[in-house]
């Protein structure tokens, strides 16, 4: 008999739907902090985080926010798909919203890289003997931010990829498609958050 | 006493063997039963390390001037030892063991929403633990912050911090996936007829608890995350050379460990909540508004954080509102103390193990939570700050709460768990024991701390000396009584008398499973008949 | 557990979503290009929360969903919001 105790298979896909939530809760509120810090700095810094936002570059911005907001659609199409029985559009469905993600990453590699060859990163001299307060804590917000936000696309893609492949092998299928659905949800959660960060990094003005 | 050390039953989930015998059996269990008892002994050992940190420190407090250790030393003692009483006895503590063994069988579930979630919880906590232990093992020097890892000092110290950090984040993410764990589990697995109405008031805080678990540990996780990231690449985030706020780190921090301190309780008066109305042969007195100052807590709790810091360089807007706010989250807890004395009012009082320590508890919660209020007066707070007021406060609030009713649960729950009854004389003696001592322990410092001595120093002024002497040897007698209670339980779970089925005439579903219980907790899902709620005698 | 079949959002919908989604992006560009002083903020956080609205509405499934699980958002977002007006209690009177 098997260690872990089979209870009759009940499959909960309301309660697996609730567990994912209250996952994602924890995410909001992990970011929520950084959020909160933003607030305070931005408002005893108005003018330095107007100056340091001028190094963004708003085009990449909004580029960046159009393809995660169209890789949102791709994955909630998907489940829709799933329960057509529609596989190969899912699948379909599902890749588009990885390779959004993998371009939206390759986007903030470049950005984060031009970044760097200018001097500016986390703890850089350069930023300490030019830069006002303000703008030394708008760009390590900026980093700390983003790049937990991009952590955070990884863990998302990850979980695409693991729903692909449990479709394929036909564990996740029209009656059973809380996997899909929940990697949906902690998809569109990367998205909130960005949908957040965007105009507070980039739209200062 | 009859010596009887027959094992219990083949099909309890104490003796079943399934695909893994002996301890590998334990440690890849997924049932609820086995997991809470792994937290059990994991915490007993890292208690034991805690207690004997703190009998150091006492020592060191025997006499004024380096008594046993230098300062530094003392710096790390108390550090250490306030890193595992909270993050791994406290917040974990009555949810973890009792929690995890009798939410499912109160709501008549066989397991929780989540069970391989469970097992992984308590290794994410185990592997928190040995973070936080590598860090005095190894490295620089013991961290020397303070179990609250206050800006900039935690940034700037040469000591090993680091592990530190990341261990209490891991031990964060163990809590967060408990509570959340538990509130799925309450919303879906709860058996036909036992409403939200009907459910008993240990599954209602901890769902309560699953609530601040959940929402204020992440906040706590990201501000160590940023003091790591201080460290190794300087983002000026708390640092006041980059335009950083000390303050807010302060902010942040409280944020989480305010509401951690309503995750210590809640369960606590769950606990509590339970062996009053079983000792009392009596319904407990207003479920409703027990219920109700539950939730009550848990959302007001939210919001009082700054009473922490009111000597920090707050605005006063910010101190005025966080002192009236603290004042209203006394006032669900002040109700729940009422519906506890009117429950054994004219009830038929059975005076054994549990009920010593449930009646205890009352007693030092009190004086915790009065002490409290004096703490939350701005005009009281100026002055009492950062002395060992404060510590006796918490003292008696957290470790007289969350600590005397882990040891009523304990033996309430015990002839459940172990399925064999407890020697009472040598319980009621250590119970005595460890009672006197601790109000020996801690109530010295009320007065050490209104005489002006500070606290987290290993030195200080020849006048504190006789009430120092005092509360020393308090801790020897109460540890005293801890190891006779421990080695009583021990005694009992080898030898003791086969427990019956329900000892205490109780009248929630654990007492109606076998003792110990079977793997599956019940063969048939039961159904939950009661006109009325839970506790009708 | 029985297994509920839920209402089957039509493509249709996502692809207006979507729209609606852009729109509010471009548009938020937009204003803030147009110097509106404490205004820009607000209308720029203003628009993050319509499009939020409509990402946990419509894209993550709420408007479908049983409402306890609509209480447990609105309520994570109220307590966030709280937790920094209190914080601003702080730094607004310092």
């Amino acid at each position: 008999m098997s260690q872990v105790i089979h209870h009759e298979d009940h499959y909960d896909a309301e309660g697996s739907k609730i567990g994912m939530w209250l996952f994602i809760f924890t995410e909001l509120l992990l970011f929520g902090g950084l959020f909160l810090i933003y607030s305070v700095y931005r408002y005893r810094n108005q003018d330095a985080f107007h100056l340091a936002a001028e190094e963004l570059d708003r085009t990449i911005g909004t580029i960046n926010t159009v393809i995660l907001l169209i890789s949102s659609m791709t994955i909630a199409m998907s489940t829709t798909a799933l329960q057509k029985g529609q596989k190969k559009i899912t699948l379909l469905l599902m890749v588009t919203t990885v390779v959004l993600g993998i371009v939206f990453l390759v986007n903030k590699y470049f950005e984060w890289g031009l970044k760097f060859e200018h001097g500016i990163f986390p703890g850089s001299e350069h930023m300490k003997t030019t830069m006002s307060q303000g703008e030394i804590l708008f760009f390590g917000l900026y980093f700390v931010m983003t790049g937990l936000h991009a952590l955070h696309i990884i863990i998302g893609l990850i979980l695409i990829l693991v729903a692909y492949v449990r479709i394929t092998n036909g564990t996740v299928h029209a009656n059973r498609p809380s996997l899909l659905e929940n990697a949906g949800l902690y998809w569109h959660l990367v998205d909130l958050i960005w949908i957040f960060l965007f105009p507070l990094f980039y739209l200062i003005h | 006493m009859q010596l009887s050390s027959q094992r219990s039953y083949e099909g309890s989930y104490l003796e079943h063997q399934g695909k893994y015998k002996g301890l590998l059996g334990w440690i890849t269990s997924t049932d609820h039963k086995r997991i809470a008892l792994l937290y059990m002994f994991s915490m007993m050992v890292l208690f034991i390390v805690g207690a004997l940190l703190g009998l150091g420190m006492k020592l060191e407090l025997i006499a004024p001037g380096k008594t046993v250790m230098e300062a530094q030393t003392y710096n790390a003692f108390f550090t250490v030892h306030g890193v595992i009483m909270i993050f791994m006895i406290v917040i974990p503590g009555l949810p973890a063991v009792f929690g995890n063994f009798l939410l499912p069988i109160m709501i008549g579930a066989k397991d929780v929403a989540f069970p391989k979630l469970n097992l992984i919880s308590w290794y994410v906590y185990i592997l928190g633990a040995i973070l936080v232990i590598s860090s005095v093992l190894f490295g620089d020097g013991t961290p020397d912050t303070g179990w609250t890892f206050y800006a900039p000092y935690s940034f700037k110290t040469g000591a090993n911090m680091l592990p530190a950090i990341f261990g209490a984040f891991v031990l964060g993410f163990s809590s967060v996936l408990t509570g959340l764990n538990f509130i799925v589990t309450i919303h879906r697995l709860r058996a036909p007829g036992m409403t939200w109405g009907k459910m008993p008031l240990f599954p209602w805080t901890l769902y309560g608890t699953g609530w601040i678990q959940l929402l204020a540990t992440p906040i706590v996780g990201i501000t160590l995350i940023l003091v790591a990231l201080e460290r190794i690449f300087g983002i000026g985030v708390f640092d006041p050379a980059l335009g950083g706020d000390p303050i807010l780190y302060q902010h942040l921090f409280w944020i989480y460990s305010h509401p951690a301190v309503y995750i210590m309780i809640l369960p606590a008066m769950g606990a509590i909540s339970e062996i009053i109305p079983t000792f009392s042969q009596k319904h407990v007195f207003g479920y409703k508004a027990i219920v109700a100052s539950t939730l009550a807590i848990a959302f007001v709790g939210y919001f009082v954080w700054g009473h922490h810091m009111f000597t920090a360089g707050m605005s006063n807007t910010s101190q005025y509102a966080f002192s009236i706010l603290t004042f209203l989250v006394a006032i669900p807890s002040a109700i729940k103390v009422f519906n506890w004395i009117s429950t054994m009012y004219k009830g038929s009082i059975n005076v054994q193990t549990p009920f010593y320590w449930a009646v205890s508890f009352i007693f030092v919660f009190m004086i915790g939570g009065l002490s409290g209020l004096v703490l939350g007066a701005l005009t009281a707070n100026v002055y009492l700050h950062d002395t060992a007021f404060v510590v006796a406060h918490f003292h008696f609030i957290v470790f007289g709460g969350t600590g005397y009713a882990f040891f009523a649960a304990l033996h309430y729950w015990f002839p459940k768990m172990f399925g064999r009854m407890y020697d009472a004389k040598w319980a009621n003696t250590g119970w005595l024991l460890f009672f006197i001592g601790f109000l020996t322990l801690y109530g010295p410092m009320f007065y050490l701390g209104m005489m002006g001595m500070p606290r987290r120093y290993y030195d200080y002024l020849e006048q504190f000396h006789s009430a120092n002497i005092l509360s020393t040897l308090g801790s020897w007698v109460m540890v005293f009584g801890l190891v006779i209670i421990i080695v009583n339980l021990f005694r009992a779970a080898k030898y003791g008398q086969p427990a019956p089925v329900n000892p205490w005439n109780g009248k929630t579903w654990e007492w109606t499973v076998p003792s110990p219980p079977p793997v599956e907790n019940f063969d048939k899902i039961p159904e939950y008949k009661e006109k009325e709620g839970p506790y009708e005698y | 557990m029985e297994n509920e079949k839920h209402h089957i959002v039509p493509y249709r919908t996502y692809v207006f979503i979507l729209i609606a989604l852009l729109a509010c992006t471009f548009i938020s560009v937009g204003i803030t290009t147009i110097e509106l002083g404490e205004l820009t903020v607000t209308g720029a956080l203003l628009l993050a929360s319509i499009k939020s609205f409509l990402v946990l509405t419509y894209f993550m499934h709420l408007k479908y969903d049983k409402p306890y699980i609509k209480i447990m958002v609105a309520f994570v977002f109220v307590l966030f919001v709280a937790v920094i007006v209190i914080t601003f209690f702080d730094y607004l009177f310092r």
